[in-house]
């Protein structure tokens, strides 16, 4: 399409899709290829754009700090929170074994 | 009968304050309405009625006690992604399932400061992710006007339980479009404040440089009474606006003297159907009726905006959604290791919209891609921005179609998730650039489907889409149209 779009390429699904943490399918892999790279294509439309010198906009609002006095204030309720948990122990969260015994 | 569910909010507290009709009328004609046609309809996922009563009760009782509200025993229907403490907060996702919100959302915490009452969970694309509600793991929301067509999205729960009088009023959101085009089609008022009018706090984050918290109503005076309750600087949300919030009903009138509508024919381009085109032109003709003034503005970077969000979006969406991994909350499917479990919980939880714009956003973000894709979009955007901003030294409002076509047939599309894309075109500048929107009943189309005039304005210009809109409305008689939804 566009010669100077060297990117125009298959997306590699399989490894974005380690990257984002989602465990697809053979038939998920195939169907996400061809939508993939239909998208892709037509977002390279923004190759036509001349942006040399254009600020990147990457939010509507002014940049700026936004600071509130440092005092302490109550936050929602723990035992509400670990309700939600799908596992716990007492007041932890229960996941899998992290790292290797040592 | 759907007698006081069918009024509009503005009616129905006249007749609270008259003691006419009690909270709890209400909310029972809410919930015999919703048990009568949302079998036909799939509005809501969840519905509390006894809580309901029990608020309304408690509204009734203060009111008795003398105390008043601006919606006080008015029940506000949710869109599934704002928390509303002991509700299910489940974003139609099957990943969130059995989740318990355990704090409001500070706009839901407006609306019950105020006296209303969070009534009912209404249905949405998962994650907002989408513009049909085709993509709820929980079925599909059809459009009251036609059961065959869809609702819009992805806040058509939210459109079709106002327009089908299953509801007085909703909160939804919009990201792309997902308050103004489920309006549009299902033919009410949809309203998209400027970005930081609205907290986000305790809004699902889709894409948070894009997202806003925005009202669906039976009327442009509803929208501008429940967008004053819900407005405000919010400690919880840096992004949240702190300007002081003006008084919106005070900015209604019936005449548009003075007023500048902008009007870009790029709005009105390839794609837009000739009958959408033409009811847009003839509200616009109404509006100039009305003391308006034309003025021809352009937008060249228009073509543009489908690309810039479809890279923004899912950047910001696989970045907020990352959060959803079977750890903390939601529902988790058990492996030997952490990375499976999150990943085979993902995979499980996720429907293919929302893994389709992970994917995608974690594409354009991934390393030797990044510049290309989404630094790119970034100055693309600032580009559109720039287009927004000379609009609106012309004129005080644009107006145009909300979508190119009226709600199509369910099922349309599903293979072409880009077709779908593209039917965004007219809604993402405002989000984009930061801007307001409002979508108003205009008419109908050759197939007998509502039309929506979208009117777009500056960040924080609410009062003036507000005005043109709500002078639109007492012009016309398109809002007084039902669809007939006769139910069991």
């Amino acid at each position: 399409m566009n010669e100077s779009s060297p990117d125009l390429e298959h997306v590699d699904v399989s490894y974005v899709a380690n990257l984002a943490r989602l465990a697809l399918t053979d038939r998920e892999l195939e169907k996400f290829q061809g939508e993939l790279d239909t998208v892709v294509a037509y977002i390279h439309k923004l190759d036509e754009l001349d942006l040399e010198g254009v600020e990147p906009m990457s939010h509507p609002r002014p940049r700026e700090n936004v600071l509130r006095e440092d005092e302490p204030v109550p936050g929602p309720d723990r035992e509400r929170m670990l309700e939600n948990a799908p596992a716990r122990v007492g007041d932890l969260v229960k996941v899998p074994q992290m790292m290797e015994d040592v | 009968m759907s007698g006081l569910a069918s009024k509009t909010m503005g009616e129905l507290r006249d007749l609270l304050s008259t003691g006419a009709c009690s909270s709890r009328e209400i909310v029972q004609s809410v919930a015999d309405r919703i048990r009568a046609v949302d079998q036909e309809v799939n509005a809501y996922l969840e519905v509390d009625e006894e809580a309901g009563l029990a608020a309304a009760d408690e509204a009734d009782r203060k009111r008795a006690a003398g105390e008043s509200g601006a919606l006080l025993g008015i029940p506000v229907a949710v869109k599934d992604l704002l928390n509303v403490e002991g509700q299910s907060c489940r974003c139609a996702s099957k990943l969130l399932e059995g989740y318990i919100s355990p704090y409001d959302a500070t706009c839901v915490a407006h609306v019950k400061a105020a006296g209303g009452i969070p009534f009912g969970r209404v249905n949405m694309d998962e994650f907002a992710m989408g513009a049909s509600t085709e993509h709820s793991a929980f079925g599909v929301t059809k459009n009251p006007w036609n059961r065959d067509h869809v609702s819009g999205g992805s806040s058509g729960g939210s459109a079709a339980a106002v327009a089908a009088d299953e509801a007085i009023v909703s909160l939804g959101s919009d990201t792309g479009g997902s308050v103004r085009q489920p309006a549009s089609f299902c033919g009410c008022v949809g309203l998209k404040p400027g970005y930081g009018r609205v907290s986000r706090y305790g809004l699902t984050a889709f894409a948070s440089s894009l997202d806003q918290v925005g009202v669906l109503s039976k009327t442009v005076a509803d929208a501008a009474d429940t967008l004053q309750v819900i407005s405000g600087h919010d400690p919880k949300d840096t992004t949240s606006d702190p300007s002081a919030v003006p008084d919106f009903s005070a900015a209604l009138s019936t005449d548009l003297k003075g007023m500048k509508i902008g009007i870009a024919e790029e709005f009105f381009g390839s794609g837009v159907r000739a009958d959408v085109a033409s009811r847009v032109r003839a509200a616009i003709d109404a509006c100039v009726n009305l003391g308006a003034e034309p003025v021809p503005v352009s937008f060249p970077h228009l073509d543009y905006a489908v690309s810039v969000y479809y890279i923004l979006a899912p950047a910001e969406a696989s970045a907020n959604l990352s959060r959803f991994d079977g750890i903390r909350y939601g529902n988790r499917v058990e492996a030997e290791d952490p990375v499976s479990l999150m990943k085979q919980t993902r995979d499980a939880g996720f429907g293919d919209e929302v893994k389709r714009r992970i994917l995608l956003g974690t594409y354009v973000l991934s390393s030797g891609y990044y510049d290309a894709y989404y630094v790119k979009a970034l100055k693309a955007r600032a580009l559109i921005k720039q287009d927004f901003d000379a609009v609106f030294t012309k004129c005080d409002v644009l107006m145009s179609p909300v979508a190119p076509t009226p709600a199509y047939r369910i099922g349309q599309g599903q293979e072409d998730p880009m077709a779908l894309y593209l039917g965004d075109i007219l809604t993402i500048p405002a989000n984009l650039s930061g801007g307001c929107g409002l979508s108003v009943p205009c008419g109908f189309s050759e197939d007998g489907l509502p039309v929506g005039l979208q009117i777009l304005g500056p960040a924080l210009a609410e009062e003036h889409i507000l005005r043109a809109g709500f002078a639109f409305e007492q012009s016309s008689t398109w809002s007084s149209h039902k669809p007939e939804v006769k139910g069991m």
